[in-house]
């Protein structure tokens, strides 16, 4: 059903995830104003599965909900609807249980800004030791040292970084950094997101080699979270495209990208400047993504697309498997 | 002529340590109604080098030599009030964050006609119609209605479009458009840099166009300067630099995109990072990060010298004698 892939079990497996926000003006206002309660649905009902081992993508432009995805993955939200099973177990309730650290010791998290996730006023010794004490998996001080050398020469630092503090590091070795603090509790799953837009292209390219190779060795499982296409092809096996809060085309990235279906994902792959094709213009996509707390009737992107019909405007299309990948579209299903 | 020419420009920043070179001996020209691209990474210079142009720097950050002359005129040294009459009417700016750049208090209306007043001898009632007819020009629908209203009721995309067409009000022959398009979605972006190069070209004006995205400047250059450490590392035809580049940090830089048409397994790096301003290596800056070092790149610093259809600041490419 997913990936050509002969693992009979994948490892994460999101059924139907959904996250509602309530935006609602305060109690008073409404009472007042008589305003209706407002609902922001950031992710609306979102299902993919991952196999140990492989990399799903997941892109789309700012407000699709792909980094609320990577929250609800990771147990930072509560899922409103649906839920994620990591490894046959549900993970949300696991999150809740007594033995939460047993579950949150095998997802953990990569974040956008560097600048950001690292607590400026510990050492780099400290940032990575954190995991490794809070979740007691060593409690000896000269091991635990040890440790903290291995995994920051795991990302290309060296051990003589320890007594160093972030402020000291450049971008993009501050990402090294948080890769590192993830790594600490020996995860299977990484969610990432948009670990390099805050990078330059050269170091970019040395942070992504390293989740490569890091994936190589240990066997991760990696959902990136990207907005930025090209380097999505490079690192993912399969990819998913956001729209407004769904999925809109999952498919294997080779299918994907020398054969996009849907027309936003044609439209996100025309967007991009081709390098070695200079002064070419690229034909600008019409439209801006609508307001998510407003959105369109029936297929949200109706607005902007060029096919749109009558059925498009009333009915949303579902998300179907279609010639191997799975599509919402009624254009093309 | 050239419209702008920078030549020999340094800025430094004096501080209790000493003083920090952060452009360092940097020339280059722009033609009337040409695209000239400004391409490096964090910290390799581009924006001082705008910010100096529109007069902008930050103190203690001051032009300590080196000279910018706008059509025929030098303008490095003139006081603020003398650059205010610049600034607007001669050189137009577009920053990154289009809502810093405009102001929430007043409606856009407001803003642009206050901006055609200031550097244009017409009348209130001329002012609205132009600022009318530029956010029509922009790309904005409605735009009567529109004119009257304020920033937040804008969009990302559309505010950059309101930028634009704020920048271009009086008419200015140069255009500094610092990272326009890095706040925006992709699709949006391809919207910003097509009305961008549209509206110049309508209008003569010519850009200079401060990003860190080879592919923008690609699409979008006729000729493109990469810096590094506060310099200029290699300067040419836009389809020279990307495709035969003489510069090896050009070609690291290059190589370390990755791009939609070949399958690599990894991606070529350059190893390091940029220098600090307080760091830079002797010789060549790129020295201790450059695939090609030889002897020479440790002590000599290497000029700006024609190297195959560019120019670069590379031993490699400039002979023996010295």
């Amino acid at each position: 059903m997913s990936a050509p892939d002969f693992q009979a079990k994948p490892l994460v497996v999101a059924h139907d995830l959904a996250k509602t926000f309530d935006v609602s003006a305060p109690w008073l206002n409404r009472v007042l104003e008589r305003k209706p309660r407002q609902l922001l649905h950031a992710v609306d009902g979102v299902s993919f599965e991952i196999p140990k081992g492989q990399t799903l993508a997941l892109v789309g432009e700012s407000g699709c909900g792909k980094s609320t995805v990577a929250r609800l993955l990771v147990g930072l939200y509560e899922p409103t609807r649906g839920g994620l099973t990591f490894d046959g177990q549900d993970a949300h309730s696991a999150f809740k249980s007594p033995d939460a650290k047993a579950m949150r010791q095998r997802i953990q998290m990569i974040f956008q800004d560097p600048y950001a996730s690292l607590n400026p006023r510990w050492t780099v010794e400290a940032i990575i030791a954190e995991p490794l004490t809070e979740h007691g998996l060593i409690s000896d001080a000269a091991e635990l040292k040890t440790r903290v050398a291995s995994l920051l020469q795991s990302v290309g630092l060296s051990a003589l970084d320890m007594p160093k503090y972030p402020h000291q590091f450049s971008g993009g070795q501050r990402q090294r950094i948080s890769i590192a603090r993830a790594l600490a509790t020996a995860p299977e799953f990484l969610v990432c997101d948009e670990p390099t837009s805050a990078l330059d292209v050269s170091v970019q390219a040395q942070v992504l080699n390293i989740m490569k190779d890091l994936q190589r060795e240990r066997g991760l499982t990696y959902l990136f979270i990207s907005h930025n296409l090209a380097v999505v092809r490079h690192v993912s096996d399969r990819v998913g495209v956001m729209y407004l809060g769904r999925l809109v085309e999952l498919a294997d990235k080779h299918t994907l990208f020398a054969n996009p279906r849907h027309p936003y994902t044609r439209m996100l792959l025309d967007a991009i400047p081709k390098m070695h094709d200079t002064g070419r213009a690229r034909t600008p996509v019409q439209g801006e993504v609508p307001n998510p707390l407003n959105p369109p009737s029936g297929c949200s992107f109706h607005p902007r697309c060029p096919q749109a019909t009558d059925l498009c405007k009333s009915e949303r299309p579902p998300l179907r498997h279609f010639k191997g990948i799975q599509i919402a579209c009624h254009g093309v299903v | 002529m050239s419209l702008l020419q920078v030549k020999n420009l340094v800025v430094e920043f004096p501080n209790r340590h000493g003083t920090l070179r952060a452009l360092d001996d940097i020339s280059f020209d722009i033609a009337p109604g040409e695209i000239l691209g400004v391409v490096g990474e964090s910290g390799a210079g581009k924006s001082l080098t705008g910010a100096s142009i529109i007069g902008l720097l930050e103190p203690p950050g001051r032009v300590a030599s080196g000279q910018i002359v706008l059509e025929g005129q030098r303008i490095d040294q003139l006081n603020a009030d003398q650059m205010r009459h610049i600034r607007g009417r001669k050189i137009g700016a577009i920053f990154q964050d289009p809502l810093t750049s405009l102001n929430p208090l007043y409606t856009i209306g407001r803003q642009l006609t206050e901006t055609i007043l200031a550097h244009l001898p017409v009348t209130p009632q001329e002012a609205r119609r132009r600022a009318i007819d530029l956010l029509k020009d922009t790309g904005i629908s409605a735009a009567e209605e529109r004119i009257d209203h304020y920033p937040h009721q804008f969009s990302g995309g559309m505010r950059q479009r309101v930028v634009i067409a704020l920048a271009l009000a009086a008419e200015p022959r140069l255009i500094v458009a610092d990272e326009p398009t890095t706040a925006l979605d992709v699709s949006i972006q391809a919207q910003i840099i097509s009305l961008l190069k549209k509206v110049c070209k309508d209008r003569g004006a010519a850009v200079m166009l401060i990003t860190h995205d080879m592919g923008v400047i690609a699409e979008t250059c006729d000729r493109v300067a990469v810096m590094y450490a506060g310099r200029i590392a290699e300067i040419g035809p836009v389809h020279q630099v990307i495709n035969h580049p003489s510069h090896p940090y050009t070609a690291g830089l290059m190589a370390s995109i990755p791009d939609m048409d070949s399958d690599r397994e990894r991606l070529n790096q350059i190893d390091g990072a940029m220098p600090r301003l307080n760091a830079i290596p002797s010789g060549c800056a790129f020295n201790p990060r450059c695939p090609q070092v030889f002897e020479r790149c440790r002590q000599e610093r290497p000029e700006l010298g024609s190297a195959g259809g560019t120019r670069a600041a590379c031993w490699l490419h400039q002979g023996v004698a010295s």
